[in-house]
């Protein structure tokens, strides 16, 4: 359960009309009053009817992948044509670590993510339905669940899968492999699971708050949608925010909010804490890139603002490392979770990212030999886009804007000095590394 | 239409077979795994590359074949 | 005339046991990414494919030469069927029963790529049920083989085949599983200071 504050809803006004926040009420809604505030979900009796609506919309997915929705809903729709069946899965996994929307959409909106899930099934003609969770489902799923089944709202019925704790358990492949009853690793694609995916059916692998927001859009259309957002990345989306000033919260923000609001600029910070402010920020999560402060102070939360300094927003994670903290620490500590998580599988990933995370934890101590950054730009070259899957990708991209972002840290360092003054961690990791089969299964 | 050679890297072992008789095209990288050439197969090449995919012994080379013509430079 | 056909029987049998040792060793080797001194890895993946086509070509004449003799009587198709033949019905059916695993292992291999994978490593692993079955064949109905330097060469092939099985026995028993490779990885690679 978690203890994660949402900082979205105002007090109860017209959240429709309003524009903000749009998914995420007060309180956990229960099916009363998810139609009381919606009505129901309004099925089109048409398959493939609500992709154009979902195109207007401008749409991409929440999951971190940012692809653009209807793209996605149409090939599944067009190979279920040729293949006579297709499925749908929600997920709802989130493996990264630090993200906690997911799990705070499902306790406070399940309805609309499970609305989202019945609309996308009609839309695609899928038969077979999936709620993907890696931990037990929640009273407020369950109830959603048994509400809308006494109500015959649900044309599909769900199965609730759960997924390991495992970072790579939410990845596409991984979700179909584990539905199919293997293990929550991922597979080596093509094909697509869009084309052949669970039991060789066309499965539509959706983020559970990309459904919130499609089941929203089938109501209130695509003009309602792009009122909030910027033009090429039209909507809001939920961010998990971590800065030193405050706890870990959830808040719904409108595409292209400035990050100074959300994570504070330094004033705010050292106001609070009499320290320095941020000395970085982490955008998109643990496969995400850092940004040097106080450069990056101006940018706003939208691709096109973040891609000038190689990031991109991901699944909405967002953190602001205090100054008094070991930056290298920090960046060492997840990447040896990111090299533990690892599935083993390609030799590229396997031999790449323990030597990586070791490289760093060296960095990280006090005086390092000459070669390791020389090492570690090596294998991080060697590492990208040789996996079956975009975890050492990943992986590299959070190490490389670490090395740019960090590069005095490890100056100082080298010559046996430290700026921190606090060891406290501060980005979070879970406890329990994989270490049998079991643990992916 | 072009062939391009892709690892599976979930069944690559690491065997080397490829390496050794394709070299034009893949090498190995220090941990004995091959780093394959992204682009088109030169049709020079073609026999050559359709050899190193039957040699693998863990069958993890493949040629994918696609209708674009093969874009020059 | 009919001699020559048993002579010729005779002696490619003998070969084709020496082939079909190799085969497998160098199959085994394939598997463990051994190589042979001074050549590259290649030329273990081509030996082993090149010479399992030899030994069922001499194999063939191996049959062929057999079933022309006429001194006993041997109806080609007890060279497939076990149990077909009236002469050494149960060392015959043997190598009936050798014989049909390989023509399965190279029909298989030559549609590797078009096989599902699972179905191809299934029948290739009949390799260790067809050698000691061929091995058996060939000492029960070679008289050559049962006496002499031959016997010694034959009771050498053995030897080698159990040592190379054993070596793959033991890496397999050796191998880390794959929930503890990343694992391994880092122990051999984490700093201490």
């Amino acid at each position: 359960m978690t203890t994660v504050v949402n900082q979205s809803a105002p007090g109860g006004a017209a959240r429709q009309a309003a524009g903000l926040p749009r998914l995420l009420p007060a309180a956990p809604e229960d099916l009363h009053a998810h139609l009381a505030r919606y009505g129901p979900a309004p099925y089109r009796n048409q398959p493939g009817a609500l992709i154009a609506d979902v195109e207007a919309s401008g749409l991409t997915g929440r999951g971190g992948a940012a692809f653009p929705v209807h793209r996605k809903l149409a090939a599944v729709a067009r190979a279920g044509l040729r293949q006579g069946r297709t499925v749908v899965v929600a997920n709802g996994a989130e493996s990264e670590p630090a993200s906690r929307k997911d799990e705070l959409l499902l306790q406070l909106a399940p309805n609309l993510v499970l609305d989202g899930l019945q609309l996308t099934a009609e839309a695609v003609g899928a038969a077979e339905a999936h709620l993907y969770l890696h931990y037990a489902p929640g009273p407020q799923i369950l109830r959603a669940l048994a509400e809308r089944a006494a109500r015959g709202l649900d044309r599909l019925a769900v199965s609730i899968t759960q997924a390991p704790p495992r970072f790579l358990a939410g990845q596409e492949a991984a979700v179909v492999n584990r539905l199919g009853g293997g293990p929550a690793l991922p597979t080596f694609q093509p094909p697509r699971v869009s084309e052949r995916g669970l039991g060789g059916a066309p499965t539509l692998v959706q983020n559970v708050e990309t459904l919130a927001h499609l089941a929203l859009i089938a109501r209130y259309g695509p003009r309602w949608f792009r009122a909030a957002g910027t033009a090429a990345e039209p909507g809001s989306m939920l961010t998990t925010i971590y800065r030193p000033d405050a706890k870990a919260h959830v808040r719904e923000v409108a595409i292209g909010t400035p990050l100074r609001t959300l994570l504070g600029d330094g004033a705010e910070v050292s106001r609070a804490q009499g320290a320095q402010g941020a000395q970085a920020w982490l955008v998109g999560g643990y496969h995400g890139t850092w940004l040097p402060m106080p450069d990056a102070a101006g940018i706003t939360l939208d691709n096109a603002s973040l891609r000038r300094f190689g990031a991109a927003a991901g699944a909405g994670v967002l953190a602001a490392l205090p100054s008094d903290r070991c930056g290298l620490t920090e960046v060492a500590r997840v990447t040896s979770y990111l090299a533990a998580e690892s599935a083993g599988q390609c030799g590229p990933c396997l031999n790449g990212l323990p030597r990586i995370a070791a490289a760093l934890a060296e960095l990280a101590g006090s005086g390092h030999r000459r070669r390791t950054v020389a090492d570690l730009k090596r294998w991080s070259g060697l590492v990208e886009g040789r996996g079956a899957c975009n975890h050492p990708d990943g992986t590299v991209r959070f190490v490389r804007s670490a090395l740019v972002v960090f590069e005095p840290e490890i100056r100082r360092h080298a010559g046996g000095r430290c700026a921190a003054t606090n060891r406290r961690p501060f980005l979070p990791l879970p406890d329990g590394l994989p270490t049998s089969e079991e643990d992916w299964t | 239409m072009t062939e391009r050679l892709r690892v599976n890297p979930i069944q690559c072992v690491g065997h080397g077979v490829c390496a050794e008789l394709l070299p034009e095209l893949v090498t190995l990288d220090e941990w004995g795994y091959p780093i394959v050439d992204p682009g088109p197969v030169p049709p020079a090449l073609d026999r050559d590359a359709r050899r190193a995919v039957a040699a693998c012994p863990a069958l993890a080379l493949k040629l994918t074949r696609s209708e674009e013509p093969a874009r020059s430079g | 005339m009919n001699t020559a056909f048993w002579y010729a029987s005779r002696a490619t049998g003998i070969v084709a046991l020496l082939l079909l040792t190799a085969v497998l060793v160098l199959g085994i080797l394939v598997n463990r990414q051994g190589r042979l001194p001074g050549l590259p890895r290649f030329a273990v993946t081509d030996l082993h494919r090149n010479l399992s086509l030899l030994s069922v070509t001499f194999i063939a004449i191996h049959v062929f030469t057999a079933v022309l003799d006429t001194y006993v009587h041997i109806p080609l198709i007890s060279a497939v069927i076990p149990f077909a033949s009236g002469y050494e019905r149960l060392w015959l059916a043997l190598g009936a029963v050798s014989l049909d695993i390989m023509l399965a292992m190279i029909v298989t291999s030559l549609l590797r790529g078009r096989l599902n994978r699972i179905l191809w490593r299934a029948v290739h692993l009949l390799a260790y049920a067809s050698w000691p079955v061929a091995f058996a064949h060939s000492i029960g109905s070679s008289k050559d083989l049962q006496q002499g330097w031959m016997l010694g060469l034959a009771v050498g092939c053995a030897v080698i085949v159990a040592a190379a099985v054993i070596w793959r026995l033991a890496h397999a028993a050796r191998q880390v599983p794959r929930a503890g490779r990343v694992a391994a990885v880092f122990s051999q690679h984490t700093v201490t200071r």
